[in-house]
């Protein structure tokens, strides 16, 4: 008995000895591989994880003589102070709807366009419709801005001069409240719609012509097999591109939205991330700006996270 | 898809609605980008009016030669052609190599390196904690803090990943392992050269992020010599710096010179816009095949 045991207790103790043996071989023959990753590696460690240890200032009062590690602490006071400013619910509610805004509209477009290119029997206006539409995708977002401020000016937009000759008389639309939401969506839809299709077209070149085929013989209309064969191709890449989004609905985009900001405006189109950075870096208040950031992350990741866990509890289609 | 069979009366109007829409589409698109190019070299008042709205009306190029004779204009465009240069440079070398890192089974480690890479996609510091950081390393205005904060996006070393994955055969490397070539030897002389449709889409991806962006210029430089064109634009696009040339006083001016100022500045406006993007646009059709084939890698789950 005794004499099996060690036996048995060798035999276990070897075969991790090996395994670690070889692992050691591996990464001594590999070491060029580990030169290869170092740069990223670094990139990650200083320029990602960095900040990370720059976070407990939204736990301290940030002076910039005592360093991040010297200033004092004052526990949650500044997330107290953000919970209870006036302007809280004004920045959750703008940063929802313009997210939420964008997700209904912004969203659907994409598909519907990519379920029509597919249809087009024309190919070179079919290949034409498609090197236009992608284009806008590469403009700038502040030569997007400056083209938002020529077409809805008052006093020379084009946009501005279409609503007239329609017989209504154009509000403001650069500085109405109103209109700033419609504004940022709509022009986000015009730049960025032709080139979402680009996703659903590759899911949509790989359906098999067998099942056309036997809807054709089936008897099934273009629109039944659109309906029936196409849509559901795309559900899973919709599901996947859908979490993402609803990952991000509190991290709407702010690089447009504060080019197209003014003092007018501000009362709808002041979102969180902008108020991060005109606290943040306009007026210097550090520790309390970086909190915000901190409150803002914390419900992004946990907004991926539920969705997530939801979509995979109800199909088969999740990201992890 | 079956060649012969014939179109139901249901068919045809459901492709005509289908091309209605396509067109629909695309002229929403192109309509613009029409307008901007001949509102660029129309007459100034035409445009403000709304009667030149499709084609070029009492063609002037003034607007382009106040465009030229703006220095700023010309110093944004070297700075932004150098910044592109050196970060899209910086942003290969740190990419393909980890990404082809990552790609190897054998590599001990990657499921460590690729987890920690991938956190940062769902969490980061955020802008002051990054904004400190940059500044405690002495960034502040210079290009460094342009081009080293933006080295890599853990998206492109995962489309790379894949690319390395999918289209470059094992044995191949196997081969050349055994055969005694070292890793570099291995990436330098066999990998890269098969890789050239990911080098292209890479350097595009990242070449244009980095001349479109404007964020990090407007939060680490503060010398305006040193501005990258996309915040020479905000200037004259947004903030309408230019339109303020020439004295700004409202008082005698009347309601026509302003508008005349008004209306010029708008001129000024587009030309400044295709000056800024002309090179993008005309550069991308031919390159649209590759930024295409960028998606489509990136899209392959895993």
């Amino acid at each position: 008995m005794p004499n099996t045991n060690a036996a048995a207790t060798s035999v276990a103790l070897s075969i991790p000895a090996k395994k670690r043996k070889r692992t050691w071989k591996k990464i001594a023959r590999n070491w060029e591989l580990y030169l290869f990753i170092a740069p990223a590696f670094f990139y990650f460690l200083i320029f990602s994880y960095g900040p990370m240890y720059g976070i407990q200032i939204a736990f301290k009062s940030y002076i910039p003589t005592k360093g991040i590690f010297g200033s004092p602490w004052v526990g949650f006071d500044h997330f107290v102070r953000f919970f209870h400013s006036y302007y809280f619910w004004d920045l959750i509610w703008n940063t929802l709807s313009i997210s939420l805004y964008e997700l209904a509209v912004g969203f659907p477009i994409p598909i519907i366009l990519a379920l029509a290119f597919n249809e087009v029997k024309n190919g070179f206006f079919k290949k034409l419709a498609q090197t236009v539409t992608y284009a806008p995708h590469f403009i700038s977002v502040v030569v997007m801005a400056g083209m938002i401020i020529s077409f809805l000016s008052p006093s020379t937009g084009i946009l501005i001069r279409m609503i007239e000759w329609l017989g209504f008389t154009a509000p403001d639309l650069l500085t109405d409240p109103r209109w700033f939401k419609t504004m940022y969506v709509l022009s986000g839809v015009w730049q960025s719609a032709g080139w979402g299709t680009i996703i659903y077209l590759a899911a949509l070149s790989g359906v098999d012509p067998g099942l056309h085929e036997a809807a054709i013989i089936d008897g099934a209309s273009r629109f039944q097999r659109v309906r029936h064969i196409n849509i559901p191709t795309l559900l899973p890449t919709m599901t996947i591109l859908l979490i993402l989004n609803m990952g991000s609905l509190f991290g709407v985009g702010f690089e447009k939205i504060l080019l197209l900001q003014n003092p007018l405006n501000m009362s709808s189109s002041d979102v969180i991330s902008t108020y991060v950075y005109r606290s943040g870096l306009v007026d210097a208040q550090y520790s309390f700006s970086t909190a915000i950031g901190l409150f803002n992350s914390v419900i992004n990741a946990i907004l991926l996270v539920v969705v997530n866990q939801i979509v995979r509890r109800t199909s088969e289609n999740s990201l992890w | 898809m079956l060649a012969g069979v014939r179109e139901t009366k249901r068919d045809k109007l459901f492709l005509f609605c289908n091309t209605l829409y396509v067109l629909i589409a695309f002229l929403i698109v192109f309509y613009p980008v029409v307008y901007m190019v001949s509102a660029s070299i129309s007459n100034p008042k035409l445009v403000a009016s709304g009667e030149m709205w499709l084609w070029p009306r009492d063609i002037t190029f003034d607007g382009y030669k106040r465009v030229f004779a703006n220095s700023n204009i010309w110093v944004g465009y070297t700075n932004t052609l150098i910044y592109t240069i050196v970060g899209t440079a910086i942003n290969l070398l740190v990419t393909l190599p980890a990404a082809y890192a990552l790609s190897r089974k054998d590599f001990v480690g990657r499921h460590f390196f690729t987890g920690m890479f991938m956190v940062t996609m769902f969490f980061g510091g955020g802008l002051v904690p990054t904004y400190l950081l940059v500044k405690q390393l002495g960034m502040i205005d210079t290009m460094w803090a342009i081009v080293i904060p933006s080295a890599a996006s853990i998206w492109n070393i995962i489309v790379s990943r894949t690319f390395f994955q999918s289209s470059i055969p094992r044995e191949l490397q196997e081969a050349a392992l055994i055969d005694g070539a070292s890793n570099i030897k291995l990436f330098v002389r066999i990998i890269l050269p098969l890789s050239m449709p990911i080098i292209a889409v890479m350097a595009l991806f990242y070449g244009v992020g980095n001349w479109n962006s404007y964020f990090s210029a407007l939060i680490y430089l503060n010398d305006a010599a040193k501005y990258p064109l996309q915040l020479v634009l905000r200037q004259i696009l947004v903030l309408q710096e230019m339109g303020a040339q020439g004295g700004g006083a409202i008082d005698a001016s009347t309601a026509a010179a302003m508008n005349t100022k008004a209306e010029i500045a708008a001129l000024v406006r587009y030309a400044v816009i295709i000056v800024a993007t002309l090179p993008i646009i005309l550069i991308y059709p031919f390159l649209q095949r590759y930024f295409v084939q960028g998606v489509m890698i990136g899209s392959i789950k895993g």
